[in-house]
């Protein structure tokens, strides 16, 4: 998150920082490499990544198509690797189409929350006293709200659509991520070379973004890895309470929720979504887990 | 207990597991510690010092291991004892001390649960056995009234008690062995003083040996009988304390003696001269002499082709060195002050005046609490600093020495008094409120080094920027700026592109003074620039300041708490006690009677790397009063050692000026000069 900052007055013009990035990316990759859980979490995220890019490419059959010679058994088959629903749609495609919607989603709220909350963090932590004290007491009373039904009040009231799910998202997440930076920003600000970009006469926007907010990011990376798994739990959870996505298109909380009266005759309707949530949040997870492991090594 | 010595390490190596594979970092060190003897092992970071000592209790750690040669101690090996066996050893026969005594104490357990554990485990002595015992001990430590100490918890205890009690811990058990690794270091002197003397003290008493880690010379010369000097995982030098310090013949122990300042010199008599380069990485081993890429007497092919053993100084049977030209080097003499006159040529015009400056900081109100007692950190302050100049803050921690150098910086705001930096008014101004030419005016150098730079940035944008700032445009190119002034600060251009953690501590505070040097600043406030540094690096720091403090005018205000520093640089100093100034006069009125009897307690505390140096002891009794505690009359009065009676509690002193030279005191200076006896004696020329 720095080097753009640093490397921006130095790489253009130096073939050896430009060198020196290179390494530093290389070395990067290397270290996540170190480390198990972090290549696990990697292979699903990016596996699922891949596989939403090009599912209308890979995806057997188009997400909303009915097969209705597949309603007397939607089961697993050869023609639906992995049967079909109620409806006799295919789950593998309706699977990997679902696929896209939530990995905009979880990431793009997770950024957003991760700006707002930096800000709110940065600027509470910066100026203390009463700002301080406003900043706070908004992030507790949002976050003592029980966040279901704040997403059902909102979105009830605003509609269900992918970007009233970033919304609410990275308005119930920011306070965490802002909790969080204002912890760092404490500590941060006491150091000397914040005393120094003072005696330059620096701005206080400069040294929040510049000269606090970059050594912050380590342990803001990793909560923003976790937050994006928990993200996909909540977009899941929207879908089955029937507050997600609109229909018909595929969301994977959506399809447990269509199918899930007939578990007890054909359960694989609603486990291979459900299987499909869990893979992608262990995925995040253990991203998270292996970035605190070489952030605690360093 | 076996004949022979206590301790015998013979060829010991240790070799270290990194990424790129094993690397032998101690190739083959070899000594031995009688019972009773205090051996100093010395040398700056990174030479091997703590390895060595901890693989005596094999606290290597997992990338450590101990790949050859023999630890005897009290006749057993210990390199392969079993873990039960060292369980034993550990803590009762052999018992360490480390730097930081908070690290080594458990903030929460109160001391004397701490003090009876070890006596209780390791000897199975009952609760109340072993209560008399650590009380007995605390006693013997000199901590005034056991009894309460024991029930304290150790945040409440000051760093100096905290590491009497970590001392007595360690001897509680009564260990053949003790092993200090750097046991004062970041102590305040006055406090550093009374620590050495009770160890000292306690091995006499005690019969432990031991086996004191130090880069401090001057602290190993008041324990240590004999010292044996590290070089990259190498002793290079060993000997009795008397024959290393007056004639060493190892070119890095003359380097490590030449880097001291003494409070003898300054720096017109007697410059400090460093040891060149940095040590060097103990991962990878040159084929010949380790130290040969930094020695001046280097002679390629003989120093380098092969290993250099240890031999035996002709004449001197317990003197041994690792240099294969030990007989041909030119016989060392201390640096000694040349009588050359000192050129003070008046006060100077001020650059800096301060007069009357008090900063209280008044605490948060606490909600439905009464409010606490403001914090008066700098009472009724007058200082002065000649363009040009230096001018040094001393005293020990919490006396108020950064307060004043905040507000001359303006990262905080005078309460009252005033402050006139080249005839403006700042005190009252924060930095945010000065403009563009004042902050110019004045910049800053930190004292850590690890947090004076930004991790995230490199240093060629910190310089870049600072450039920018203070400059008020965009230099025509930027890249050449930073260049020019990298290599003011004798760094290469090419670390431009390094984040700070690529650096060492040195370089780190380079860049930081050619950052503060970006404005061209006519006032440069050093805050403690050196006290985080090895000796070495601290004497080429000091000598740039000074170079480039003599080449660009530029007037210097050096806050420090090592009087020996103070002493080679100031052109006039300020003895600050709890927010006040003790003492203000040039440099050599302010070491020479009459002094203030603070200042005389701080001089006498300093550790003087000369095993001859006789100077008797002032011990301070007590502590320093918190900020909010202070005394009505005279600050110093609850610890000073030439009390006069109630006058000092109830009257605060009176200035007494002798030319440019004052103090505080209640006693008249005459009688001052002569109680005392001057501390500092000028060194004779040639010994």
């Amino acid at each position: 998150m720095s080097t753009p900052v640093a490397a921006g007055t130095l790489s253009a013009s130096s073939p050896a920082a430009s060198r020196a990035w290179a390494r530093w990316r290389r070395r990067r990759v290397a270290a996540l490499a170190e480390s198990t859980p972090a290549t696990i979490g990697i292979a699903i995220v990016l596996a699922w990544a891949v596989l939403a890019l090009v599912a209308p490419l890979i995806a057997p059959y188009p997400p909303n198509a009915n097969d209705m010679a597949a309603l007397a058994h939607p089961t697993p088959s050869k023609a639906h690797w992995l049967g079909t629903d109620h409806l006799g749609r295919d789950l593998l495609s309706r699977i990997l189409w679902g696929a896209r919607p939530v990995l905009v989603i979880a990431p793009l709220a997770v950024l957003g929350a991760a700006a707002l909350g930096s800000l709110l963090g940065l600027a509470a932590g910066y100026y203390g006293r009463w700002i301080d004290l406003v900043i706070t007491r908004a992030c507790d009373i949002v976050l003592s709200f029980p966040v279901i039904i704040l997403y059902m009040i909102i979105l009830a009231h605003f509609g269900s659509s992918a970007w009233n799910i970033v919304g609410v998202l990275t308005l119930t997440k920011a306070p965490i991520i802002a909790r969080i930076v204002r912890g760092m920003t404490l500590d941060l600000r006491e150091r000397e070379y914040v005393a120094a970009a003072k005696m330059r006469g620096e701005s206080a926007l400069y040294i929040m973004l510049v000269e606090i907010l970059p050594n912050a990011r380590g342990p803001l990376v990793v909560d923003m890895c976790l937050r994006t798994g928990y993200n996909v739990i909540i977009i899941g959870a929207l879908g089955f309470l029937g507050i997600g996505l609109p229909p018909p298109d595929p969301d994977w909380g959506g399809m447990v929720k269509d199918t899930y009266g007939m578990m007890m005759v054909w359960p694989h309707m609603a486990l291979f979504p459900c299987a499909a949530i869990s893979s992608l949040v262990v995925g995040f997870n253990l991203l998270a887990v292996g970035l605190r492991e070489l952030g605690l090594r360093d | 207990m076996t004949d022979g010595p206590l301790l015998d390490v013979r060829d010991l190596r240790i070799a270290y597991t990194t990424r790129a594979g094993e690397a032998l970092v101690v190739p083959g060190v070899s000594f031995g510690l009688n019972a009773g003897e205090a051996l100093g092992l010395v040398g700056e970071s990174g030479c091997g010092k703590s390895t060595v000592a901890l693989s005596i209790v094999r606290y290597l750690g997992r990338a450590g291991r101990i790949a050859g040669g023999s630890i005897r101690f009290e006749g057993r090996e210990l390199t392969t004892l079993d873990e039960a066996g060292l369980r034993a050893i550990r803590g009762r026969r052999i018992a360490m001390v480390y730097q930081d005594p908070m690290a080594s104490l458990n903030p929460v357990m109160t001391v004397g649960r701490q003090l009876v554990e070890a006596p209780m485990t390791h000897e199975g002595v009952s609760a109340s056995a072993a209560r008399a015992r650590a009380l007995a001990m605390l006693a013997e430590v000199k901590l005034a009234d056991p009894e309460a100490v024991m029930d304290r918890y150790p945040h409440q205890l000051s760093g100096g008690q905290q590491q009497r009690i970590v001392i007595a811990m360690a001897l509680i058990t009564g260990p053949a062995l003790l092993i200090m690794d750097e046991p004062t270091t970041g102590l305040d002197v006055t406090v550093e003083a009374a620590v050495l003397d009770l160890v000292r003290e306690l091995r006499s008493r005690h019969r432990s040996a031991i086996l004191f880690i130090s880069h401090n010379l001057g602290s190993v010369v008041r324990v240590c009988d004999r010292v044996a000097v590290m070089y990259r995982g190498e002793l290079v030098e060993e000997g009795p304390v008397r024959r290393i310090f007056t004639s060493p013949r190892h070119p890095y122990t003359r380097g490590l003696l030449d880097c001291l300042p003494t409070l003898g010199s300054d720096k017109r008599q007697a410059p400090l001269v460093p040891i060149a380069g940095q040590v060097e990485s103990s991962l990878a081993r040159p084929q010949g002499c380790g130290f040969a890429g930094r020695c001046a007497h280097v002679e390629v092919g003989r120093c380098t082709a092969r290993p250099i053993p240890s031999a035996v100084v002709v004449g001197e049977p317990d003197h041994r060195v690792a240099c294969v030209r030990a007989d041909e080097l030119p016989r060392w003499s201390r640096r000694s002050g040349a009588d050359a006159a000192h050129e003070a040529g008046g006060p100077g015009e001020p650059m800096v005046a301060v007069q009357h400056l008090t900063k209280i900081y008044e605490p948060r109100r606490r909600w439905l609490r009464g409010p606490r007692s403001p914090v008066r950190a700098v009472r009724d302050v007058e200082l002065a600093a000649a363009r040009g100049r230096t001018l040094a803050i001393v005293g020990e921690s919490g006396c108020g020495k950064s307060t004043v150098a905040k507000v001359l910086s303006g990262l905080e705001v005078a309460t009252a008094g005033t402050v006139v930096l080249d005839g403006v008014e700042v005190g009252a101004l924060a930095v945010d409120a000065r403009a563009a030419a004042l902050k110019r005016k004045l910049q800053m150098v930190f004292q850590n080094p690890d947090s004076t730079l930004n991790p995230s940035h490199t240093v060629g944008y910190a310089i870049g920027r600072a450039l920018r700032r203070l400059q008020g445009r965009a230099p025509a190119d930027p890249a050449a700026g930073v260049a020019r002034l990298l290599e003011v600060v004798k760094l290469s251009p090419a670390l431009a592109a390094r984040k700070p953690r690529h650096l060492s501590g040195g370089e780190k505070q380079r860049a930081a003074i050619a950052r503060a040097l970006a404005g061209d600043p006519d006032v440069i406030v050093a805050d403690e620039p050196v006290s985080a540094l090895d000796v070495s690096v601290q004497a080429a720091i000091v000598n740039l300041l000074t170079e480039i403090q003599a080449a660009r005018g530029a007037t210097l205000v050096f806050i420090s708490h090592d009087l020996a520093i103070v002493r080679y640089l100031a052109d006039t100093v300020a003895v600050m006690y709890l927010g006040t100034v003790a003492e203000l006069g040039p440099v050599e009125r302010v070491f020479a009677p009459p002094y203030h009897p603070y200042t005389e307690a701080l001089l006498s505390a300093v550790p003087v790397p000369d095993p001859d140096h006789a100077g008797a002891r002032i011990l301070l009794e007590g502590r320093v009063p918190r900020a909010d505690e202070i005394p009505r009359g005279c600050p110093f009065a609850t610890r000073c050692p030439r009390r006069v009676g109630p006058v000092c509690d109830e009257t605060p002193p009176p200035v007494q000026q002798f030319g440019d030279h004052r103090i505080a005191c209640h006693i008249p200076g005459d009688e001052l000069s002569r109680l005392q006896t001057p501390l500092v004696q000028p060194r004779a020329v040639g010994r």
